[in-house]
């Protein structure tokens, strides 16, 4: 492997700075020139637990994590217990060297499934149930050991910068990792020091401390590990390359399109989106007053969608940010916004399910959910985005379909793209345009707000505009909006508000309905998150000279099923890629495009997909080797 | 030109029972809003589910009749977004304190300038008569099997605890009370909350007009015509006058020994009143300080169909 992809992980447990060590880590590379592809894995725990990031690095484009790691770098005995198998022959393990008799037994976090695997792995091979067990494995596959004491390094430092305290400030532990680790594969120091000094950029001192640490750290590797082979010397920086954080996709797009309202109750991983939109509450506005996003935390999902509708009703952009099972309290009140005509958007983080299933985990659980989604008939949209970059403009777009059709829509992203971290093209806001349909600014006399149309779209007011007085109700309604049970009018009204789905269909560009990468013979389908691993499967399958084709779904509901059906009408096999046991996206595909699924590459481990494993399965099935359904079940 | 009462109702058939207290209420609001010359398309009437869910229909403002349960929430993210509306929810007692309760009590803590109305009839009426959180245990209305297996919920005392900043009681039969109540509600700063004591003459057989006239009790009683008296009359101080720790738990406490009262005396009027809680507007204003001029309904959003707002800083501190 050389060195033009490399993969770094990091783990330790929570709350021991694995996080901001990958993020000084993904900053320093990003800084020089790579382009990077990190994710953070993590229990549902606040302290102790087993937490790890992989960083991916390449000097071309990368869209997924692979399953081969280059260099390990650990301060705790757990993420050695879990992670020694990945590290490739050629690669290494930076590790504590104090750890060397720690038992499995030790660490209290091993939890019983994965001991009893490492157990029969290392009996089977004779070695003993220890650090230095696993690592004899790992030096026999090839791979390069490079033990430090970290104690001895926070001992040195103490002694030299005179402060007896970081002898014992284990909290550096991450910091020197890094910069061992950077230092291994000679990375020039200069970004290590200036990413430091950003991060810490309001604390100089402890800046200091960490600019030492990582300067000693990045020094003490270069001088004493030998034999390593892989460097990161930086590369040619893109012009306007962000480095960016999955959540931040869509909270951007929210700002700039206009959002000025978002109501959520905590739940993982989507607040992560609320509390970044709060944190940037007051917005500059080109050409006006300052502008500003009330974010309020309400007391469950309930209330927070009841407060996007009832902030929508007064004309404002007004969205919600969940995930599954917050969605699922929010689906009564999803009926009513349809019924009512209320455009909102809900921006749905998927997690595994189902109930709390595994709640810090991935999973593109909730497509048929949300698609069915609220008792009774009504329109709504369901939109997926296949990467952060996308999910800025999307975020843009799902707004304007949300206000030109007056229907609820559905955004899903999922926890694979809210906790990656990646450099992609700067975002460019220009590229947002706004759309708010038929909403009023002044109203003529005898206004209804629920007037047929030939469009079947009506005029919309909002609440507090002059003349504009309408009634709402979860009721059947007649034009005006009062209630109505009568047979005639209640079919009129379904009529006119169903009709919205062709509507849709007919008006959203088939660009943004779904995008084609080529129809070949073999051609996956797939929808959301699943794309950066098949890109970059159907990369490495080229490089063998094996073409495949690939569509990337968006417009989930209404089923682009025209479009759809025309755009693979030469692919004789089709491939379903997903995040989930049934193939839910197979499913709405048979029922609208009345074909079979011919394989299915599925993973519900809770972990995403890695390009390896997709190109791993792909080529199975080109070589007629593959089960019809492919389960994925890389990752710890 | 200057809005009658008239101007504030709608032609919207009134499918309410004969007799019922609702009808009280629903002329309570409308005077009300006559009397503050609130502006019809400057206020909104928020709804629950039930016969009081029915209510926005009714009155010829702005009308949001939602969910069961989930008046408030609507009713609150309108609010915040467009503050300059004035904002009324009505709902009944199972809607508000049975499905809804856990939204009141948020509500009280959020203090959003609004006023919420109970209509409070101790039965769910629309389902035929069950009963509802007010219905006190043991009792049984005509249309249960058996007597009620749970205790009441307290709603005055609910509203004091949770942190409502207006909590007062009113009677469905005496509207011009009723509207003076609507009115102090309305004008309060904060989140006000009306309890309102409205007779279901089909379900509930306990708690009827003639009960709350007190027919029934002695002779003494009957001399005042009513179990119901008036809390001002009684020279009650409802209010919060300074900001002590002192001060508002006294009135706290009077507040909430009053709420107990029931049987053969029934309190109506302000129990509670304390301005000098930050309405939930004023929360915000302290983070974004142009929010009442520039509220979310009223932010400019595009130039010519494009953003006009500018995210370079946070760009600039993403890029590499």
């Amino acid at each position: 492997m050389s060195s033009d992809d490399f993969t770094w992980l990091i783990g330790g447990p929570q709350g021991s700075g694995v996080e901001s060590g990958a993020n000084i880590f993904s900053k320093v590379c990003a800084e020089m020139g790579y382009a990077v592809f990190g994710k953070r894995e993590f229990y549902s725990n606040i302290k102790g637990e087993h937490s790890y990031f992989t960083v991916r690095v390449s000097e071309k484009k990368i869209n997924s994590n692979v399953i081969d790691v280059n260099l390990m770098a650990s301060f705790d005995a757990e993420t050695i217990f879990r992670h020694y198998d990945e590290v490739i022959s050629g690669g290494a393990i930076i590790y504590d060297s104090d750890l060397e008799k720690s038992k499995t037994d030790d660490v209290r976090t091993l939890d019983g499934p994965f001991k009893e695997r490492l157990h029969t792995e290392l009996e089977s091979k004779n070695k003993p149930l220890t650090i230095a067990g696993v690592l004899e494995i790992a030096k026999e596959k090839g791979v390069l050991l490079y033990p430090v004491s970290f104690k001895s390094i926070l001992a040195t430092l103490a002694e030299e910068m005179e402060n007896p305290r970081l002898k014992g400030l284990v909290r550096m532990f991450n910091v020197i990792a890094v910069s061992l680790s950077l230092g291994l594969v000679k990375m020039p120091p200069d970004s290590l020091n200036k990413t430091i000094g950003d991060i810490f950029s309001k604390k100089p001192e402890i800046a200091k401390i960490n600019q030492h640490t990582a300067t000693y750290s990045y020094n003490y590797a270069t001088a004493k590990f030998e034999n390593f082979n892989q460097t990161l010397l930086g590369t040619e920086k893109e012009s306007d390359t962000i480095l960016v954080q999955g959540f931040q996709g869509t909270a951007l797009g929210k700002m700039a399109c206009g959002c000025r309202f978002q109501s959520y109750y905590p739940i993982t991983p989507a607040s992560d989106e609320s509390v970044f939109l709060e944190s940037n509450e007051l917005l500059e506005i080109i050409g006006d007053r300052p502008g500003s996003t009330a974010v309020i935390q309400t007391e469950d999902e309930i209330c927070a969608m009841g407060m996007a509708i009832g902030s929508a009703l007064t004309g404002t952009r007004s969205s919600t940010c969940t995930s599954g099972p917050g969605f699922a309290l929010m689906t009564e009140m999803l009926g009513w916004a349809g019924i009512n005509e209320v455009p909102i958007v809900i921006t749905n983080y998927q997690r595994s399910g189902p109930s709390t299933g595994l709640p810090t985990r991935h999973g593109q659980d909730d497509l048929l959910f949300t698609v069915y989604s609220g008792h009774g008939d009504f329109p709504k949209i369901v939109y997926a985005s296949g990467d952060v970059e996308e999910s800025f403009y999307d975020t843009g777009n799902v707004f304007n379909y949300s206000d030109i059709f007056q229907v609820p829509v559905i955004h899903l992203m999922d926890k694979f793209q809210a906790s990656s971290v990646i450099t992609c093209k700067r975002f460019d806001p220009k590229k947002i345009t706004i759309n708010r349909g038929k909403l009023l600014e002044k109203v003529e006399d005898n206004y209804r707000r629920f007037e047929f149309t030939d469009d079947g779209v009506s005029p919309r007011s909002r609440l507090g505009l002059d003349n504009g007085i309408f009634w709402n109700t979860g009721d059947e309604s007649d034009e005006m909006g009062h209630i109505t049970e009568d047979p005639i009018l209640r079919v009129k009204m379904m009529d006119k508000r169903m009709s919205r789905l062709d509507l849709i269909l007919k008006n959203i560009p088939e660009s943004q309905q779904a995008v084609s990468y080529g129809v070949k013979e073999h051609t996956i389908i797939s929808w959301g998150s699943a794309k950066g691993p098949i890109l970059d499967a159907i990369e490495m399958l080229s490089k063998e000279g094996i073409s495949i084709g690939y569509v990337q779904l968006k417009l989930m509901h209404p089923f682009p099923a025209d479009y759809v059906t025309s755009l693979l009408k030469d692919a004789k096999i089709i491939i379903d890629i997903e995040a989930n046991h049934s193939g839910q996206m197979g499913k709405l595909f048979k029922q609208n495009v009345n074909r079979d699924i011919d394989y299915f590459i599925l993973k519900y481990t809770g972990r995403a997909m890695t390009s390896t494993e997709v190109y791993d399965s792909l080529k199975k099935i080109i070589e007629n080797k593959a089960n019809k359904r492919e389960v994925l079940m890389h990752g710890a | 030109m200057a809005l009658k009462l008239a101007d504030y109702k709608t032609d919207v058939h009134n499918d309410w029972c004969p007799g019922c207290g609702d009808f009280g209420i629903v002329n309570a609001i409308q005077m009300a809003l006559a009397e503050m010359g609130v502006e019809r398309d400057k206020a909104t009437i928020f709804s629950g589910i039930g016969c009081s869910g029915k209510t926005s229909h009714f009155i010829n403002t702005y009308g949001v009749h939602t969910l069961h349960g989930r008046v408030l929430t609507f009713a609150q993210g309108a609010k915040i977004a467009n503050p300059e509306m004035t904002v009324i929810a009505a709902g009944g007692d199972g809607d508000g304190l049975g499905i809804g309760a856990g939204h009141f009590v948020a509500a009280g803590r959020r203090n959003v300038d609004m006023t919420y109305i109970i209509f409070d009839n101790g039965v769910y009426g629309l389902t035929k008569g069950q009963a509802s959180p007010t219905l006190k245990l043991g009792e049984k209305t005509k249309s249960l099997p058996s007597p009620n297996t749970n205790s009441n919920v307290n709603p005055i005392g609910l509203a004091v605890a949770s942190g409502f900043t207006f909590v007062a009681r009113g009677y469905s039969y005496d509207v011009r009370h009723l509207k003076d109540l609507i009115v102090q509600a309305v004008n309060h700063k904060g989140l006000s909350f009306l309890d309102v004591l409205q007779p279901c003459p089909t379900y509930n057989d306990l708690n009827t007009r003639d009960w709350y006239a007190g027919t029934d009790l002695v002779e003494e009683a009957q001399q005042r015509h009513s179990r119901i008296y008036k809390l001002e009359e009684q020279g009650f101080e409802p209010a919060v006058h300074y900001n002590s720790e002192v001060e508002v738990n006294e009135k706290l406490s009077q507040a909430l020994i009053k709420s107990l009262e029931w049987g053969d005396k029934i309190p109506i009027g302000v129990f509670y009143k304390n301005e000098l809680v930050s309405p939930y507007t004023q929360r915000i204003k302290d983070k974004i300080p142009n929010y009442l001029e520039n509220s979310p309904s009223k932010q400019k959003i595009s130039i010519n169909g494009h953003s006009n707002t500018d995210i370079s800083k946070i760009l600039d501190s993403l890029q590499v």
